[in-house]
């Protein structure tokens, strides 16, 4: 079983590549990674408005993958502890950050749950959830806080586009389509 | 009280906290991977603040970025202050965003509605 992870993840990106990374997602690529991008988006002049909300969802998605990626199947190429791809483009209307990550088949569940609760929720409630989380939830042992994905989809008004497809048994591969508008 | 003073990087805030003048600054970006680690010295320190308080503490935070992380850490710095605020001194959040930026304006809305210190909401203009 198993199948190309690179193009699965290709099939699913669009527009004009800005970063493009697979392996280790550590502290020190994650810097680099929002340098590149914020230089990139301040030499295209793009609205300060635009930039931030950029660069803020870039951070949380990247953070996501740092704090929260499974580590890949026993057979895979590559054993990094925080396997992970990730691509920033920029399209007409905007800019699209794609993730892509193996998730243990006990917690796809979870992740798609999490994700259909987000999607299903008005922009204020969105807020609400957000704001609820915020006071009420610790942070976790992983260090995240649980509000990433309620984050993104607050920031950029769009629902969190996913596939999630069965690898072998054990995982299936996730990838997480984010939109950031030009406008809104 | 000793004052706690970190200069900024690019993944955390310049820390000024001075007990002596009542003075507290958050400005730059807050987006370590470990933002309890980078917060909790300053928890600490404002639980001692919180034994002998000023009669008037003035909070200025002036971000430009924060994670979801920092969120939860700026939070419990914020509980800190109502503590203080809630055994009769005066606290004020000074709450700066720049021009445009409704997200980091509605950051601080969000803190505003969940903590009672008064917030103000003061717009940056380059």
């Amino acid at each position: 079983m198993g199948f190309n992870i690179e193009n699965h993840f290709f099939d699913q990106s669009e527009g004009k590549s800005i970063f493009y990374y697979k392996g280790n997602i550590d502290s020190e690529l994650i810097n680099q990674v929002l340098d590149t991008v914020e230089d990139q988006l301040i030499r295209d002049n793009e609205h300060p408005r635009v930039r931030k909300r950029v660069y803020n969802v870039l951070v949380e998605s990247l953070q996501n993958l740092y704090h929260h990626v499974d580590m890949a199947p026993e057979d895979f190429e590559d054993q990094s502890v925080k396997f992970g791809l990730f691509s920033v483009n920029k399209v007409d209307e905007g800019y699209k950050i794609l993730t892509g990550n193996f998730v243990r088949s006990d917690n796809v569940k979870r992740l798609e749950e999490r994700i259909n609760r987000i999607n299903r929720s008005s922009h204020e409630e969105i807020k609400e959830l957000y704001k609820f989380i915020l006071n009420h939830q610790r942070i976790s042992a992983k260090g995240g806080g649980g509000l990433g994905l309620v984050d993104i989809a607050r920031k950029t008004g769009n629902k969190l586009e996913y596939t999630m497809k069965k690898y072998d048994d054990d995982f299936s591969f996730f990838c997480l389509n984010i939109f950031v508008n030009r406008k809104n | 009280m000793e004052p706690i003073i970190i200069e900024g990087t690019p993944k955390t805030p310049t820390i000024r906290f001075d007990a002596s003048e009542g003075i507290f600054e958050i400005k730059g970006r807050s987006i370590p991977e470990n933002s309890v680690e980078f917060y909790k010295p300053l928890v600490e320190w404002l639980d001692n603040y919180k034994e002998a308080p000023l009669d008037k503490t003035v909070v200025n935070i002036r971000l430009e970025y924060f994670n979801t992380s920092s969120s939860k850490c700026i939070l419990d710095v914020f509980k800190k202050l109502e503590a203080i605020h809630k055994a009769k001194n005066d606290v004020e959040v000074n709450w700066f965003y720049e021009e445009d930026d409704e997200d980091m304006l509605e950051a601080g809305e969000d803190y505003e509605s969940i903590i009672r210190v008064p917030f103000k909401m003061i717009e940056i203009n380059d």
